[in-house]
């Protein structure tokens, strides 16, 4: 009786999605409040743009893992999201949960659009069409009919919200805002993941794989396709309206191309269509620049050295990865683990485990 | 009037260089079925090899002698290097290859030439030709320019149409195992293709050059309209790219005289798309388009 009581939580562990995504997510959060609460306000402003880049990431990487579709105009969603923000806060002032779902909102209906057309094109096509968004919506906000409103090439100023008081006076406004980004980060985790897990993911495989098989089986191909461009847009939307938050400005200079590619760049290192792979992918491009921008204070560099050491280490990692490493650093995160099972248990037969 | 026929000429122009670098595109997609985004860095890195030779005293035809030439050098090399290990694996990896190079070749241009644009020298006279009393806004640079690239394509299409180089070349775009099972050297014909499809980027980055200025990041629009040229022209059509090509730059030229500069690039993902639902396999297209 007693071996069966102490069994059953594992059990449900193994058998139930939810409890051991939700199981890993109150985890999740227990450490960013460890993490945060042990680093100073600098390193805490890194945390919260690790966290933004990793729901813009994971966004993108079911996108291009599940689906199979491509975007290198993610940037575009993040944009849209942020000038999203910025007009809710500095206009209307609704509360901040409120405006950051507004983004997602509007994230998700852009990308839904965009989507309609996504499920016409094919590989090539549909990457230069999100290319052409990528390079030509940022120039929308210095358009003359919309200047007024989205303040031009120098965009709008955010304000964010301080920290509630009941945290104490003194807590500090960076520490707040890796809270909130983390929180986000979690749920988004936590919603992507078992979206991955339902029926919509496994319908989504199915037309990576093979739209007329999908088709044939009964899977609504298009419909699959636009609904997971939006779902992938509205979390970029969500990232977005962060990345206003934080930073205390959208404009369209922080919107570029490097932007997108970044975003790439993380998914395909991480390992396209892991969520994990999403997270590490974010940490490795966010802080990419700052150390290298370290390295070439130490080293004397010019700045046309410096700041461009990172796009070409990006380009470098985008084509080593593609060529030598295809599943990225989650494919090694996984053989490793395989690895390592294999050894403290050599009787039992290897599972291979389908990457996806 | 005066002022739509300006804009018509002025489009003209423009769409030429489109056609240009969409020519180019249709090289490689035909060949490799691969989108090169790396073509805009390429002609970029190769603008700035011309912009150096110039700078430092060698002339106009010397420069853009040199371009061309390291035109063919890189595209072949990139052919060689980069796209031979992922030409059979799903598109979306040759996708995230080429977009990768076309970063790593910003990066190392800002680095070795930082982000400031510099002016470029054209060829010719830049002042309007006179008709009926009053300035054309068409110049004999872009008289040149026109000619140039029509030149260009008729060269290229005698060189498909009437050599055997040019039928090797059709056969392996082709059927590249059939191709080479009689004998043509398909991996050869793939670096020629994007070699000459790279030389024919370089010359359009040249021609451009002077109204675009050179910078890592300016010619990020023009792939996106050689892009969207090839698209309209369908991908693997050489007169298709040519049409395309003219026809954005005339239709873009409109959009930025009547409604403003700021939004060309979106109202050329509007036209993308207008296309594409309309015609899927494009206007020249034969490949079967997708009907959702």
């Amino acid at each position: 009786m007693t071996a069966l009581a102490s069994a059953a939580p594992l059990r449900l562990w193994r058998q139930s999605t939810v409890v051991r995504h939700l199981t890993l997510s109150v985890v999740g959060l227990v450490v960013l409040y460890f993490v945060s609460t042990s680093l100073d306000a600098f390193a805490n402003l890194q945390l919260a743009q690790v966290c933004y880049t990793a729901i813009a990431t994971a966004g993108l990487t079911v996108l291009s893992g599940l689906s199979g579709q491509i975007s290198l105009g993610h940037g575009a969603f993040v944009a849209v999201g942020a000038y999203t923000t910025a007009l809710l806060l500095e206009h209307l002032q609704w509360p901040l949960a409120l405006v950051l779902f507004g983004s997602v909102v509007v994230g998700g209906a852009l990308g839904c659009l965009v989507g309609v057309a996504a499920a016409r094109l094919r590989g090539p096509y549909l990457a230069g069409a999100t290319l052409a968004l990528a390079v030509g919506l940022p120039s929308l906000a210095d358009y003359h009919g919309l200047r007024d409103l989205l303040g031009g090439a120098n965009g709008l100023i955010v304000t964010p919200e301080p920290p509630p008081l009941s945290l104490g006076e003194s807590f500090p406004l960076e520490r707040w805002q890796a809270w909130i980004c983390g929180l986000c980060l979690v749920i988004t985790l936590f919603l992507l993941s078992n979206l991955a897990s339902s029926r919509l993911g496994r319908d989504m495989r199915l037309v990576r794989e093979d739209e007329q098989a999908a088709a044939l089986s009964g899977v609504p191909v298009a419909r699959t396709q636009i609904v997971t461009f939006g779902i992938s847009a509205a979390f970029a939307g969500l990232a977005g309206g962060l990345f206003a938050i934080v930073n205390n400005l959208a404009a369209p200079g922080a919107f570029t191309l490097a932007l997108s590619l970044s975003l790439l760049t993380a998914a395909v290192v991480g390992g396209l269509g892991s969520l994990a792979g999403a997270v590490y992918g974010a940490v490795i491009v966010t802080l990419l620049p700052n150390w290298t921008a370290d390295l070439a204070q130490q080293a004397n560099l010019p700045r046309a050295i410096y700041a461009n050491i990172p796009l070409v280490l990006y380009g470098l990692v985008l084509i080593v990865v593609i060529v030598v490493f295809p599943g990225g650093i989650q494919s090694g995160v996984r053989k490793l683990g395989a690895l390592l099972l294999r050894r403290a248990r050599p009787d039992r037969p290897q599972e291979s485990r389908q990457e996806t | 009037m005066g002022r739509f026929v300006d804009l018509t000429l002025a489009g003209l122009t423009s769409g030429a260089v489109y056609a240009a670098v969409a020519l180019a595109l249709v090289l490689i997609w035909r060949s490799t079925r691969i989108v090169n985004f790396a073509q805009g860095g390429m002609l970029m890195i190769t603008t700035f090899i011309a912009y150096t030779i110039i700078s430092h005293g060698g002339s106009y035809w010397l420069a853009l002698v040199v371009a061309v030439a390291g035109g063919l050098v890189l595209g072949a090399v990139v052919e060689r290097v980069l796209v031979r290990p992922v030409e059979k694996r799903s598109p979306l990896d040759a996708v995230v290859v080429t977009f990768g190079l076309l970063v790593l070749l910003q990066g190392a241009a800002g680095m070795l030439f930082g982000g400031t644009p510099r002016s470029y020298p054209p060829a010719f006279g830049i002042a309007g030709f006179q008709a009926g009393g009053r300035q054309l806004l068409f110049a004999p640079n872009d008289l040149w320019i026109v000619l140039v690239v029509l030149a260009v394509m008729a060269a290229l299409a005698l060189v498909f149409r009437k050599t055997s180089l040019g039928l090797r070349m059709r056969a392996t775009a082709f059927a590249p195992e059939v191709a080479r099972l009689l004998g043509v050297r398909v991996g050869r014909m793939l670096t020629l293709g994007w070699a000459l499809a790279a030389a024919v980027g370089a010359l359009a980055g040249v021609l451009i050059a002077p109204s675009t200025f050179v910078s890592p990041t300016a010619f990020d629009a023009v792939l996106v309209f050689g892009f969207t040229a090839a698209v309209i022209g369908g991908l693997d059509s050489p007169p298709g790219a040519v049409v395309g090509g003219l026809a954005l730059g005339i239709v873009l030229s409109y959009v930025a005289g009547y409604l403003g500069s700021d939004i060309v690039t979106l109202a050329s993902l509007v036209v993308l798309i207008a296309v594409l639902m309309v015609r899927p396999q494009g206007l020249f297209g034969t490949a079967k388009g997708r009907r959702v």
